[in-house]
């Protein structure tokens, strides 16, 4: 039997993505014995037109990471889609937007004034812009337009699963894909359309073993203005943690390591808005009564929305800055 | 044409709802332009349903809830204020004028307090215009119309 041909792909991301896919060791090994590896820009020579030239479906599985910016970005999912039997959103960035998707705090003009006007490590005068076109001696050459919004991968084609993270963390990876290779070998059933793989439906608190009681808070503070009690939920302390806002399935790395959860892995299932969560969860903790005050402890919060919504803005119920 | 602001109203069962309906039973006249949603507690009025009320439309959104100290779930409100406080700041930060939401407390015997409530409200809203969302929906069409016009 011919071996199942796998994708992997990028699109505006941070190349994170395909790091936690080698950081599965050994076990990448199996993979690339399992799979005939057809596309792998990271980590392998292939060009566009290899996959132009596949048969639709030929691809069992593609994982594509990366946020959708441009319309390159677009192109390959579509591309991607077609050629792909089942499709998969890996990480945050095509899950849910995430840092790229901060872009949707302000828009494509004040980007490309800063990066090639404004920027202080620019030579003063600089006025080069790319364009999307270009004519040089050889002939015209063509640069993938910036997109004014950010989108995430499910917004734009048909996603069949999401495995979500910023990155999707090892051993979550690595259990994906031994259900992948149990599903294909044993001709075992797909999972539900949508099913979100790699993480669990509940929140990171739920997996996190810090020791909780009542949360009374007068001050938010940040990370490095405390050295952090090991035991007690960092929130308890002062603390702007996405523990309460982010599913779990990550085994609460972050907070075990005294540094609050920022909330990669998105929303938790029964979640529409992470940001509204988070926001809903604070309001909660502030300790007081009387709104100047309240006021007052909210000017605590450093970046609010930055940090509410750090890794699902495009994905978010309002998506982009108005 | 003239433009009929769209409102939502979160009313808490015990104070607000019953204040709105007092005015109705006894026939203040007001605008007609909120669209209630009984909720049983101020403090069941998650940030969430904030946005969600203008994504879907809506070009205010107005949250009543019992006074303080009359809350029946005792601290519901006081929590409500607080949500609607951070609220308004990541609407200021999206871009929205934080004025298109408002939480007021309205008693069950506020009848007519609730009526001048929604009229204020509503000619505020007026005055700010209506709320569309920029670039919400995902258009296929215009981008690829756009990348054709980019020559690719
Ligand atoms: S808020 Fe953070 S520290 Fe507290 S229980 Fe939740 S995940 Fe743990
Ligand atoms: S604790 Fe939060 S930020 Fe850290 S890996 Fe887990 S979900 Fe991501
Ligand atoms: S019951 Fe009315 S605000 Fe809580």
């Amino acid at each position: 039997m011919a071996k199942p041909k796998l994708a992997i792909y990028w699109a505006a991301s941070c190349g994170g993505c395909d790091i936690a896919i080698l950081d599965i060791e050994a076990k990448i090994l199996e993979v690339a014995d399992f799979f005939d590896l057809v596309f792998w820009p990271c980590a392998m020579d292939f060009k566009y037109d290899d996959v132009r030239k596949m048969q639709d479906k030929e691809i069992t599985l593609t994982l594509f990471n990366g946020a959708i910016r441009s319309d390159e970005n677009y192109e390959i999912a579509k591309l991607l889609r077609e050629k792909s039997v089942v499709l998969c959103a890996f990480g945050s960035c095509a899950s849910e937007g995430c840092i790229p998707g901060l872009a949707n705090f302000t828009d494509k003009q004040t980007i490309m004034d800063y990066v090639y006007k404004t920027s202080p490590s620019l030579e003063p005068g600089n006025n080069v812009v790319p364009q999307t076109e270009v004519k040089v001696f050889e002939g015209t050459l063509h640069i993938p337009n910036l997109w004014n919004t950010v989108r995430t991968l499910p917004q734009v084609v048909d996603v069949d699963y999401i495995i979500p993270g910023c990155p999707p963390q090892s051993n979550q990876i690595a259990a994906v894909i031994d259900a992948v290779v149990d599903i294909l070998k044993n001709g075992k059933p797909l999972p539900p359309k949508g099913t979100v793989l790699g993480a669990s439906d509940k929140c990171c608190c739920d997996e996190c073993k810090r020791k909780r009681d009542v949360k009374k808070i007068k001050k938010f503070i940040r990370p490095f203005e405390i050295v952090t009690d090991p035991e007690i939920c960092l929130m308890e302390q002062g603390m702007v943690c996405l523990g309460p806002a982010t599913r779990s399935g990550c085994g609460a790395k972050c907070v075990a390591a005294g540094v609050p959860c920022r909330g990669c892995y998105g929303l938790p299932s029964n979640i529409r808005d992470q940001g509204a969560k988070m926001a809903s969860a604070l309001a909660s903790v502030i300790d007081s009564i009387d709104e100047a005050e309240v006021e007052r402890i909210l000017d605590t919060v450093a970046d609010p929305l930055g940090t509410f919504y750090r890794f699902s803005l495009p994905a978010s119920l309002l998506r982009r800055v108005q | 044409m003239s433009f009929e602001p769209r409102i939502v109203g979160f009313l808490c069962n015990w104070c607000s709802y019953t204040g709105a309906d007092l005015a109705g039973t006894a026939r203040m006249k007001y605008a007609p332009n909120v669209m209630t949603v009984r909720v049983m507690c101020s403090g069941r009025v998650d940030p969430a349903f904030v946005l969600d009320s203008f994504r879907a439309g809506a070009d205010g959104v107005l949250v009543c809830g019992c006074h303080f100290g009359d809350c029946h779930y005792v601290e519901g409100n006081h929590k409500c204020m607080r949500r609607i406080a951070i609220t308004k700041r990541i609407l200021k930060g999206m871009g929205i004028q934080p004025e298109r939401l408002r939480l007021e407390w309205v008693s069950a015997s506020e009848g007519a307090r609730f009526q001048e409530v929604v009229d204020s409200f509503t000619e505020e809203i007026r005055a700010l215009g209506p709320m569309r969302l920029k670039e919400w929906a995902f258009i296929p069409e215009q981008v690829e119309a756009a990348a054709a016009a980019h020559g690719e």
